[in-house]
């Protein structure tokens, strides 16, 4: 966070609970992104995620007791697949941040925070069936929306539907 | 050409044909399969309320395939759901017809292209006999689409298959433009 910059009030509270987080876990997590719409950090270090989300969730400044989405990214120019999570802190601290990160294209995983917010396992079992990512520890890691022996990921930039399915052709 | 067009003698005595009886009470009760998978199954919805009131034709929606004499495709196929309706096409007694509600079921709609998890047209996985166009088509529509389905089985004979009452039935074809302009005209439109 940049010293002095004027942030809106929301923006402030999102930097705000980003310090308290910065604190504890240092270089895991990158800079706060005072982005308006919504402001933003990534996790740099995977293996901590699952210990930052619980610090997000219990802190007693931060909160973040509901994940309001949870939504896939496909960053083909890095050769990577990432994720958002959308937090809020509904009716308690009223503050809200997004929390970016990244794997491998292929054969990436981000650990799972099914157990932290129960909205996680379904959000990530549909990142998991769009784009191909596996979640560590994820209690029911399955496809959610295509059918279990779909082949390929279909929200990659690169995807290219099957012929066919079962018999039936796919293409118009 | 309905049964009672015919003329009853003085003591209540019918005289018709077996297939004329049989098309008549088949396409005077034609149970539709109570089901529907996307927005097309809102207007069906609407065409079975009291508005529009299907009940008025004898068409009364099931909840069993086993019940069933018509399945209406009302909505977009997933090509996960075709295997589900392939099941419930199967599970219909004989004779039993597939009318195909909107453009999704029709051709894969506006998901023809970029759809990667839609069949493109139900008829890739079940035998279609009537299509009714829209997106979704307004209850008049399928009420005409219902109508075509009684027409097709009044050229039912016992003996001449699926296909031959099709034939016949676009034989008969009419071309709706010449009423509709024939219908403005008598309504000074």
């Amino acid at each position: 966070m940049e010293e002095g910059a004027v942030y809106s009030q929301h923006v402030a509270q999102s930097a705000d609970a980003w310090a308290i987080i910065h604190e504890k876990f240092g270089d895991a997590i990158s800079a706060f992104d005072p982005n308006e719409t919504m402001p933003f950090f990534e996790v740099l270090d995977l293996s901590q995620w699952q210990k930052i989300a619980l610090f997000m969730r219990d802190h007693p400044k931060l909160k973040f007791n509901y994940m309001a989405c949870l939504s896939g990214v496909d960053y083909p120019a890095e050769e990577k697949v990432g994720i958002v999570c959308n937090l809020e802190s509904l009716g308690v601290l009223n503050h809200r941040i997004a929390v970016k990160l990244k794997c491998a294209r292929t054969g990436g995983s981000i650990p799972s925070v099914a157990c932290v917010w129960h909205t996680a396992n379904w959000h990530e079992r549909e990142a998991y069936d769009m784009y191909g990512m596996t979640f560590t520890g994820h209690p029911d890691m399955r496809r959610i929306l295509c059918p279990d022996d779909w082949e390929g990921f279909p929200l990659l930039k690169d995807y290219k539907v099957q012929e066919s399915y079962h018999g039936v052709k796919v293409p118009y | 050409m309905g049964l009672l067009d015919a003329s009853i003698s003085r003591h209540n005595v019918l005289v018709t044909s077996v297939d004329n009886v049989l098309n008549w009470a088949r396409l005077s009760s034609l149970w539709p399969m109570g089901f529907g998978l996307a927005c097309c199954a809102i207007e069906m919805m609407a065409t079975n309320a009291s508005n529009y009131d299907l009940e008025r034709f004898g068409i009364f929606p099931r909840s069993s395939p086993r019940q069933s004499d018509l399945m209406i495709v009302a909505g977009t196929v997933t090509m996960k759901m075709a295997e589900r309706v392939v099941k419930l096409y199967e599970q219909m007694p004989e004779p039993r017809y597939v009318l195909s509600m909107g453009s999704c079921s029709n051709c894969g709609g506006p998901y023809w292209e970029h759809g990667y998890h839609v069949l493109k047209g139900v008829d890739r996985i079940i035998p279609v006999d009537v299509y009714v166009p829209g997106c979704p088509p307004r209850p008049e529509s399928l009420i005409g689409g219902l109508m075509k389905v009684q027409e097709l089985i009044r050229m039912e004979q016992i003996g001449i298959s699926r296909a031959d009452a099709l034939k016949k039935l676009a034989e008969k074809s009419v071309d709706p433009g010449m009423v509709i302009r024939r219908e403005r005209k008598v309504a000074g439109a």
